[in-house]
């Protein structure tokens, strides 16, 4: 039901090595422009950003494990302008034309950039009724975690959290919700929950069970307890 | 025909599999491809690059934490509602419009991930380190947060509890680390630069003065 991305938990990965504090930001040049590809190619408007976690999230199993981090991106961003029509297969495969394209005006200048990226995308939308769980009720997320539209489709419901109880810390009010949104089936907002769940109520052998794990998670992935 | 037969080791199913297999090269044939065609514009790109390698990082972050410590107005109403509070100071925008900080206490010490992509407060923080994207980081930090920290040589207090924050929306958390010890009079500049990238993540302490 869930996918490589939904990693939260999982054994096996070993230590982690935090780097340097003087570490450049961009471990490669490509990383770099990795990124900037990404970025402005994402400014055409034609996708959300939604659309584009589900992109990186949909990579085959291998892919995903294979890839790193910004081949991930890159990658991701070539199904999705192909997804979405704004190059074709032949472009990819170096067989398209390079005459301008109908999406060309829309491309991000760079006087634009820092107005744009400072712009960003606000995911609230304004409240319509009153939300369903107050600050400290007990709540249990949906099991298995899985898209209710979509099969296979984008969650932000981690596996390790499904059918485990917790406790509603607050309402960040309503948000777009993921699994419409990427989906193209529209923001359908509703209202986001910061959630409390003990350590002990997520994993067999918690590390101290006092311990608590902090979740956002919309209505929809949430029942009284 | 032709994917099949030069790149049999990705997925077929996958249009980027069109694209020549090693990364640089990747990257390079889709700047290229988007650029002739008008859609991306070079001189942007560069720009895009220049603000998250010189004008937006940790150092924002840590002028907000240096505030807080200095400022007990200031401190509350960052706590009670941090993204306007950190948007009057300019720190707004992309993978950033909602920000919560969590405060690091005699109590409680926070720490943050995101166990499904690598969600992180871009305005704050700038880019995340190698590390906060990696999939150990990601697997392990909601399990044995404390196994992780010891990875990064810190150890808790005994009876301290441990939140981990897994920003699994599009809300993005600033994590304010303890004030050191011996730090009293000192101005928000020489604070801000006691407070560490990893300090504002929760896999970090803030620096002593002196050390």
């Amino acid at each position: 039901m869930t996918r490589v991305h939904d990693m939260g938990g999982r054994f096996g990965d070993g230590r982690i090595d935090p780097g340097h504090p003087e570490d450049p930001i961009y471990a490669q040049d490509w990383h770099a422009r990795a990124l900037a590809v990404t970025l402005a190619a994402g400014a055409l408007g034609q996708w959300n950003i939604d659309m584009s976690r589900h992109a990186r999230e949909r990579l085959s199993p291998r892919d995903y494990t294979d890839f790193s981090y910004y081949e991930k991106w890159i990658s991701a961003l070539a199904d999705l302008l192909v997804d979405t029509g704004v190059l074709s297969a032949d472009d990819l495969a170096g067989q398209g034309d390079d005459t301008r394209h109908p999406l060309a005006e829309r491309a991000l200048k760079a006087e634009d950039v820092a107005a744009v990226l400072a712009r960003g995308g606000p995911a609230d939308r304004p409240m319509t009724g009153m939300p369903a769980f107050a600050p400290g009720q007990r709540v249990r997320c949906l099991r298995p975690a899985a898209n209710r539209a979509v099969d296979g489709g984008h969650t932000r419901l981690p596996a390790y959290a499904a059918g485990a109880e917790g406790q509603i810390l607050r309402c960040h009010g309503a948000h777009v919700f993921p699994d419409s949104n990427a989906h193209g089936l529209g923001e359908a907002p509703e209202p986001l929950y910061t959630v409390v769940f003990a350590a002990a109520e997520l994993w067999a052998q918690p590390e101290r069970p006092g311990d608590e794990v902090m979740l956002d998670l919309w209505q929809s992935y949430l029942e009284p307890a | 025909m032709l994917r099949g037969m030069a790149h049999d080791h990705h997925d077929h199913d996958h249009a980027h599999a069109l694209l020549p297999p090693d990364p640089a090269l990747r990257v390079r044939a889709l700047e290229t491809l988007l650029s002739r065609k008008g859609l991306i514009d070079p001189a942007a790109l560069d720009e895009i690059i220049d603000t998250y390698q010189n004008r937006i990082g940790p150092k924002n972050g840590a002028q907000v934490v240096a505030r807080a410590w200095a400022d007990p107005e200031f401190r509350a109403a960052l706590l009670a509602d941090a993204t306007p509070v950190v948007a009057d100071l300019g720190f707004f925008g992309r993978q950033g419009e909602h920000i919560v900080a969590v405060e690091n206490t005699e109590e409680v010490h926070n720490m943050v991930v995101c166990t499904l992509c690598s969600c992180y407060p871009w305005p704050l923080l700038g880019i995340p380190p190698a590390w906060y994207k990696s999939d150990a980081y990601r697997a392990r930090a909601v399990r044995e947060p404390r196994a992780v920290l010891a990875d990064f040589g810190v150890t808790l207090p005994e009876g301290v509890k441990l939140r981990v924050w897994d920003s699994t929306a599009e809300v993005r958390y600033l994590v304010i680390p303890r004030r050191p010890a011996g730090t009293e009079g000192m101005s928000v500049d020489d604070l801000a630069r006691l407070v560490t990238r990893d300090s504002m993540i929760g896999t970090g302490l803030a620096r002593e003065p002196g050390a």
